[in-house]
């Protein structure tokens, strides 16, 4: 790659960069109708949702029964009461097995 | 202080592991697409996004003009002004310069690890710490990916391509039981989200972040109706 790809570098960090820190930074301290401030703070469970699904059931290409077995193994895991931690880990366990058998 | 930075490192954990993999894979396909071990490290270091390498990557491949990978960059994480946004509201207040820092780390998952903390309000040390042990764990993989130039076993390599996700689910299932609210947040934006991604109406980062938007307005609607209705005491109930 030529010097074009550190100018495309700048170009990319910058636009990945100001949706970032412009809220964060300026909207420090302001007091936000309560309408506005209700609907951020739904942001992150509506964000999980729409992270999660469908992309948890496609992450092989082509075998949705990997997805399927790993959401399920994920969901199980949390709501029997286990951390983060042993959500990631158990799933990868379940699906290592998985994949290494089946 | 220190505890704070400490528990932040260790909420960060699972997003450490999550990006192994993704990193890993990131510099074997950069190195594929013939960038040198500083120019794919560089990516990560400066632009630190996921989804937006990927696709660079891609477009670097055949050959687009660097002008448009840019504007894809910039449609693909459009997504985070309104997750920063969202994170103002429950972060401690701090000095303009010092949340320009730690903004650089937001991402999807740091987001949502800092986002669903049980506290009312969350400390910039907390921030940093998990923000750092991400941000150090996609550098330093995506090098190491490069460097080795080779992935993982496949099946260890397809199991942890789970990790992501299933910290996702992690992170939200403590907070759906017993919460309605919760659960229509999540339930109406992965619908959306499936909408979109079935339809082919709009690209990944679009859809998610209308999908987010859509459900967080549509519930807050909803609820704002019903609150008027209801006696307060079973709002205060529902919303714990």
């Amino acid at each position: 790659m030529g010097a074009w790809y550190w100018w495309m570098l700048l170009g990319m960090a910058l636009v990945t960069y100001i949706p970032r820190m412009v809220p964060l930074t300026f909207l420090d301290g302001k007091k936000l109708p309560p309408i506005v401030s209700g609907v951020l703070s739904n942001i992150p469970y509506a964000v999980l949702g729409a992270l999660i699904f469908p992309a948890i059931l496609f992450v092989q290409e082509g075998n949705i029964l990997f997805g399927v077995i790993g959401a399920a193994t994920a969901f199980l895991i949390a709501v029997l009461g286990g951390g983060v931690m042993s959500v990631v880990l158990g799933t990868i366990a379940v699906l290592a097995v998985y994949s290494l058998f089946l | 202080m220190k505890n704070q930075f400490q528990a932040g490192l260790k909420a960060g954990t699972s997003i450490a592991i999550g990006y192994f993999p993704v990193a890993l894979t990131f510099g074997l396909l950069a190195k594929t697409t013939g960038l040198s071990l500083m120019e794919a490290t560089a990516m990560s270091l400066f632009v630190y996004a996921g989804a937006a390498q990927y696709i660079s990557l891609s477009m670097l491949q055949v050959g687009v003009d660097p002008i448009l990978i840019v504007m894809n960059t910039f449609i693909v994480n459009i997504r985070h002004f309104l997750m920063t946004a969202s994170l103002n509201e429950k972060m401690h207040r701090a000095p303009k310069w010092v949340k320009a820092v730690y903004s650089f780390g937001i991402t999807d998952e740091s987001f949502s690890v800092i986002a669903t903390q049980k506290e009312d309000k969350i400390s910039t040390a907390f921030a940093f710490g998990v923000s750092l042990i991400a941000y150090g764990s996609w550098v330093i993989f995506t090098a190491v990916g490069h460097v080795i130039g080779a992935n993982l076993p496949a099946f260890i390599q397809a199991a942890m391509s789970i990790a992501l996700y299933a910290m996702f689910v992690g992170l939200l299932v403590p907070s759906m039981k017993g919460n309605r609210k919760v659960v229509m947040l999540a339930g109406i934006a992965a619908a959306i989200h499936c909408f979109f991604y079935f339809t082919q109406l709009l690209s990944t980062g679009w859809a998610i972040l209308v999908s987010t938007l859509a459900s967080a307005i549509i519930v807050e609607i909803l609820y704002a109706r019903r609150g008027k209705a209801a006696a307060s005491l079973y709002q205060g109930k529902e919303e714990e």
